[in-house]
């Protein structure tokens, strides 16, 4: 299934998606005053005069906020503006003190960029595609209301009030719950990787504004809603599949879709029109006439640029290109912060270990951090102590795999033993005999009687059967009680038999 | 200036159904007597301030920054100014015609 | 022993110091004054008790040797538009009524570090909105001028008509105010005592209920430009608070001022001869070039063309700014709360807003809202925007051919309070001089002239460029030395 299309009862409809992600933006305080952000304090002990906009109380906008802004649109190769400025947006409600959100519309920071979702068979997407992002600007979040505490009030939380918001505006460019899905999942892995959002969903830290709206194929784009506030990505796509299904039922009942904001119940998986933003909003928008023009100088792009990370698809490139991995590990280990960090390390420890280069033992390191690690881990459960697996550990084990002290079945089982027990894996190895024999004698030894016992085998390999040697393999593996090192055991199986 | 010439075309006056609009946008109630009162007012204020159509002003950047001056920043420092610092919910709260349980109260809101 | 109120700032500043009489003798002189007083409306609160201590701290001080400060044994009023650490701050308005900050403006904090003390919360136009002090919701104040031979009432000007009418009767030696169109300047020209606004940005705007923010600017009130500049020097300097603060440090314009103009350009706005102008206000205009000419400068004409548009200009831009500014009043976190039976939160707003906000604060938000519209926006917010880029490019221009601008500070004197107040356009024309100034941020000051046939003030302004207070305190004295005025209001109160 290449393309997304819901089936009405007059033909196809194509869905049309754009998203406005809400990104927090990691800073100790807030952006226009010096009030914490940490998630989780009693309420309101994170409030400024200036976040109650108390009266006389101004804004003065925190650099570390504009900087990983900026940082943020180089990562998706966007124009910086380096010219910007601040506006009101106005209307009124509870959680918005000011009576207005500072935000930016007229000038934003940052302008057009992109990203590249990846093709995804199985989901549907057949090849990589861009998806054009139109801006990103910085803006205020706003508090929070309680509406469970009191029978007949609502309570007003104002600890996030002012928090520093980018919103990340997509264009309609997306055409599946799928498509929707990787986007968020790859502008989340983007903004972790530069550090300028912790991307956690739950917490309120990364949020989507989903606008949907249906078309039959070739057609104008239909009246779109907005369903707010959506904070994961299996709902983004739920909210994408209902609504999609929903205006698609509508028109064909001979409805209009309304432009209307709407809100995504978790527990029905629908969504509905938000009774409170009913009417329609006339938001005044014009220049904070507390705030100067944002003027960036050179300097202060440099420095944004230059403390860049590798991006996910440079790594994911130099993996595939430089260390040689298969695109499956190298998309797998890149996808997250910690899977490529946790990857990054061991990979050096482990070269360290074997003393040779990184690239030649990636493909046994990445093999090792994205199945064999992991299943060891799990096949333990709760007898595992997470503490023990040091990327140290690992790399000595993985190294002695490498000079053939150990097989991969004896890696697993020293692994095994270090997450459980901890310990010194060289140590585990020797005690518990989990070695390979690459005593060349001992191994001939063997073979000669496995030669003796099979003259019949010998002399069909030698007349051309070569898949015998498999057959020789097993029974010198057998009688070496699985210890032999299979690559010694191949070299003198290859000399005795071919010589 | 286009918008203008449209708003003279209608004489650039507001009605009263628009002043209805506007007090609601701007929040603030209105009796009819009140509305009755302010619509003339607001009118003569309007076509008062109608003149700035006639100012040429091709090529005119409209003024962002009255004195010379760009915007500074702070650095991301938490309470480092006392006055601007959060953890004094008390002196937050210390107006709030109702808070309670360190919350602001406000009518219940359906949302 | 003199009558201590009759003192300016420095009189008591040097007197204090000097020992001729102490800072509590000041402030009960001042505290008793105000208590006179009450016929003018110009305190919505009083605050001896803040006056006194603030004098005992500086007398202590002063026991021990120590530096008294730059406003040493001051005492002042204050325009309730500045929030004060635990006394009432409303901005005049009913919306605030018993607000009580914790947190101390930037400016007031300043004057008290300077030695300065409070004698009380000064009346003005409901957030600053006004020109006549008429729109408060404490009732108006009354200038203590009168017509000779009358007794009606008169306007002391506003919206900072508390902080005039203070001073020119007495009650205090000096007041802070606040400027957004003329607000400092219009005040201390009706009431025949002398006012700064500093260039925008000079005095912080934190902790200073907001009206306009592209344009308010604190400032001192008082009866002298020695005194303007002392206060001044006390009240400005940068606060990292306030972005649009200027990183700049405060000159010593006390000791800077000088009345010599010899090699100064005074530039006089040809496009200021409006119709409707005074007679007697025209003349003070030729009389203050007189004087400036006698004090050594040379006089220019110079051209502000787009003059006749600053104010209907300012008549949107302030609007727009304070509809959104005065949009936390909302009944949430302080002040009024209108809950009618069975409302919900945008009701309660209405509600609140309805019986929290005055009549011209009303009309003002209503026009900004309107101006910030959707579809309206480009037409008057943008086109006002450009016409003050005009506004401000115009007097750059004149600027190459001058060192400050002389106009008159009012088109009229003082008229009685009631006859303009049923037509707001009329009371916006007050500010027709004054308002330029402001939408080009510039330095500008009111000085005393003299009385017109009716025995009411005129006030001379001066126009100076960006950061040059000093250039305008010195034309500024250089009038006042000349003008010699010293007549005060008869005491009616
Ligand atoms: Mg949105
Ligand atoms: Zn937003």
């Amino acid at each position: 299934m290449s393309e997304y299309h819901i089936k009405g009862t007059t033909g196809e409809w194509e869905v049309v998606i754009g998203l406005e992600v809400h990104a927090q933006v990691t800073s100790n305080a807030k952006l226009f005053s010096g009030a914490a952000t940490a998630f989780g304090a009693e309420p309101n002990s994170q409030v400024s005069l200036v976040d109650a906009a108390m009266p006389g109380m101004l804004p003065v906008p925190n650099r570390e906020c504009i900087r990983q802004a900026v940082r943020t649109g180089m990562a998706i190769e966007a124009e910086i503006n380096a010219w910007s400025r601040f506006d009101r947006k106005n209307y009124f409600y509870a959680d918005l003190p000011q009576g207005y959100q500072i935000s930016q519309l007229y000038h934003p920071l940052v302008g057009e960029g992109s990203l590249t979702i990846e093709a995804d068979e199985k989901a549907g997407i057949p090849d990589d595609k861009i998806i054009g992002i139109e801006r990103i600007h910085v803006e205020q979040d706003a508090g929070k209301l309680m509406h469970d505490q009191h029978p007949t009030m609502s309570y007003v939380d104002l600890n996030r009030s002012g928090v520093a918001l980018m919103e990340i505006v997509s264009r309609p460019d997306m055409r599946s719950p799928a498509e929707a899905g990787a986007y968020v999942r790859k502008l989340r892995s983007i903004l972790r990787y530069v550090g300028s959002c912790d991307g956690n969903m739950e917490e309120g830290s990364m949020r989507a504004d989903v606008n949907v709206s249906v078309r039959k194929p070739g057609e104008e784009l239909g009246t779109r809603t907005e369903t707010k506030n959506v904070n994961s990505v299996r709902f983004v796509m739920q909210v994408i599949e209902y609504e999609a299904n929903r205006q698609v039922e509508v028109i064909e009942n001979g409805g209009s879709v309304d432009q209307e904001t709407r809100l995504f119940d978790v527990a029905s998986g629908t969504t509905r029109t938000m009774r409170s933003k009913e009417d329609a909003h006339d938001y005044r928008y014009f220049p904070d006439p507390d705030l100067l023009p944002l003027e960036l100088d050179e300097d202060f792009l440099a420095e944004c640029r230059a403390s860049l990370p590798e991006l996910p698809d440079a790594k994911r490139a130099r993996y595939e290109g430089e260390l040689g991995l298969t695109p499956y590990n190298a998309r797998e280990l890149t996808a997250e912060v910690e899977t490529f960090a946790r990857f990054e390390t061991l990979l050096a420890e482990t070269a360290q270990a074997t003393g040779k280069g990184e690239k030649d033992i990636a493909t046994p390191v990445a093999n090792w951090a994205l199945s064999v690690a992991p299943g060891v881990m799990k096949s333990l459960g709760e007898d595992a102590n997470p503490s023990n697996a040091t990327a140290k550990a690992q790399a000595r084990i993985l190294a002695m795999q490498d000079k053939g002290e150990i097989s991969g079945g004896q890696a697993k089982e020293i692994y095994e033993i270090v997450l459980r027990d901890g310990g010194d894996p060289e140590t585990i190895a020797d005690e518990k005999g989990l070695k390979q024999v690459s005593d060349t004698g001992a191994i001939e030894t063997a073979i000669d009687g496995i030669i003796a016992a099979n003259q019949d085998k010998v002399a069909e390999y030698r007349g051309g059967k070569d898949k015998l040697f498999g057959f020789f393999v097993g029974q010198t593996m057998k009688a070496m009680q699985g210890k032999a090192n299979p690559a010694v055991v191949n070299q003198i199986l290859k000399d005795k038999l071919d010589g | 200036m286009a918008a203008t010439r449209a708003a003279s075309a209608r004489g650039m006056s507001v009605t009263r159904e628009e002043v209805a609009k506007i007090s609601n946008l701007a929040r603030i109630r209105m009796t009819d007597g009140e509305l009755d009162r302010m619509v003339p007012e607001l009118n003569k204020i309007l076509d008062w301030v109608e003149q700035l159509g006639e100012v040429d002003v091709t090529g005119v950047e409209p003024m962002t920054a009255v004195i010379p001056n760009t915007l500074r920043l702070r650095a991301d420092e938490v309470d480092a100014i006392p006055e601007t610092a959060g953890g004094r919910r008390d002196d937050v709260l210390a107006n709030a015609p109702a808070a309670e349980h360190g919350f602001f109260g406000v009518p219940k809101v359906i949302e | 022993m003199t009558d201590l109120t009759q003192l300016g700032v420095k009189a008591i500043r040097d007197g204090v110091a000097g020992g001729d009489f102490t800072a509590r003798e000041v402030a009960e002189s001042f505290n008793a004054a105000v208590a006179g007083a009450s016929a003018l409306n110009a305190f919505i609160v009083a605050t001896p008790d803040h006056a006194l201590s603030a004098a005992d701290a500086v007398d202590a001080r002063r026991a021990k040797g120590e530096d008294l400060g730059k406003m040493g044994g001051v005492p002042i009023g204050m325009k309730d538009l500045f929030c004060t650490d635990g006394v009432q701050t409303t901005a005049a308005s009913h919306i605030l009524e018993g607000f009580v900050p914790r947190y101390e403006s930037t400016v007031s904090r300043k004057l008290w570090e300077a030695g300065a003390g409070m004698l009380g919360k000064l009346n003005l136009d409901q957030f600053a909105m006004g020109s006549s002090n008429e729109t408060s919701y404490f009732g108006n104040v009354s200038s203590p001028w009168r017509k000779e031979g009358a007794n009606a009432a008169m306007s002391p000007g506003g919206s900072s008509g508390g902080s005039s009418a203070a001073v020119a009767a007495r009650i205090a030696p000096a007041a802070t105010g606040t400027d957004t169109g003329g607000s400092i300047r219009q005040p201390a020209a009706f009431t025949g005592i002398a006012g700064i606004k500093p260039t925008y940005g000079r005095c912080s705007r934190w902790g200073v209920v907001a009206f306009a923010s592209s344009l308010d600017q604190a400032g001192p009130m008082a009866r002298s430009v020695e005194d303007c500049a002392i206060m001044l020097e006390a009240m400005a300097g940068f606060d990292p608070k306030d972005a649009t603060s200027l990183e700049r440090d405060v000159p010593a314009w006390e000791a800077g001022l000088d009345a010599n103009l010899k090699g100064k350009r005074i530039g006089i706005p040809r496009e200021y001869r409006m119709e409707g102008t005074d007679q007697a206000i025209l003349d003070s205009w030729e009389q203050g070039k007189a004087w400036l000419r006698d004090a050594g400068a040379e006089i220019v004409d110079v051209s502000l063309p787009h003059t006749k548009y600053a104010l209907p200009a300012y008549y949107i831009i302030a609007p727009a700014e304070a509809s959104s500014n005065l949009a936390r009043y909302d009944g949430v976190r302080y002040g009024l709360r209108d809950l009618p039976d069975g409302s919900g939160l945008q009701d309660m707003y209405a509600a609140t807003r309805e019986e929290g906000f005055g009549d011209e604060v009303k009309r003002r938000i209503l026009i900004g809202t309107y101006v910030l519209s959707a579809g309206f926006y480009d037409a008057y917010y943008t086109q006002a925007q450009k016409i003050r880029a005009l506004v401000a490019r115009d007097f750059e221009e004149a600027f190459a051919s001058c060192d400050a601008i002389l106009a008159p500070t009012t088109p009229t004197a003082s008229f009685p309070l009631g006859e303009n107040s049923d037509d707001p356009l009329a009371m916006y024309l007050n500010d027709v001089f004054a308002v330029p100034a402001s939408l080009a941020g510039l330095p500008a000051m009111s000085v005393p002239a003299m009385l017109n046939p009716d025995g009411l003030p005129l006030g001379l302004q001066i126009v100076g460029k960006p950061f040059d207070e000093q250039g305008v305190l010195n034309a500024g004295l250089a009038i006042q030395q000349r003008a010699g005025f010293d007549a005060a209001p008869e005491k009616w109160w």
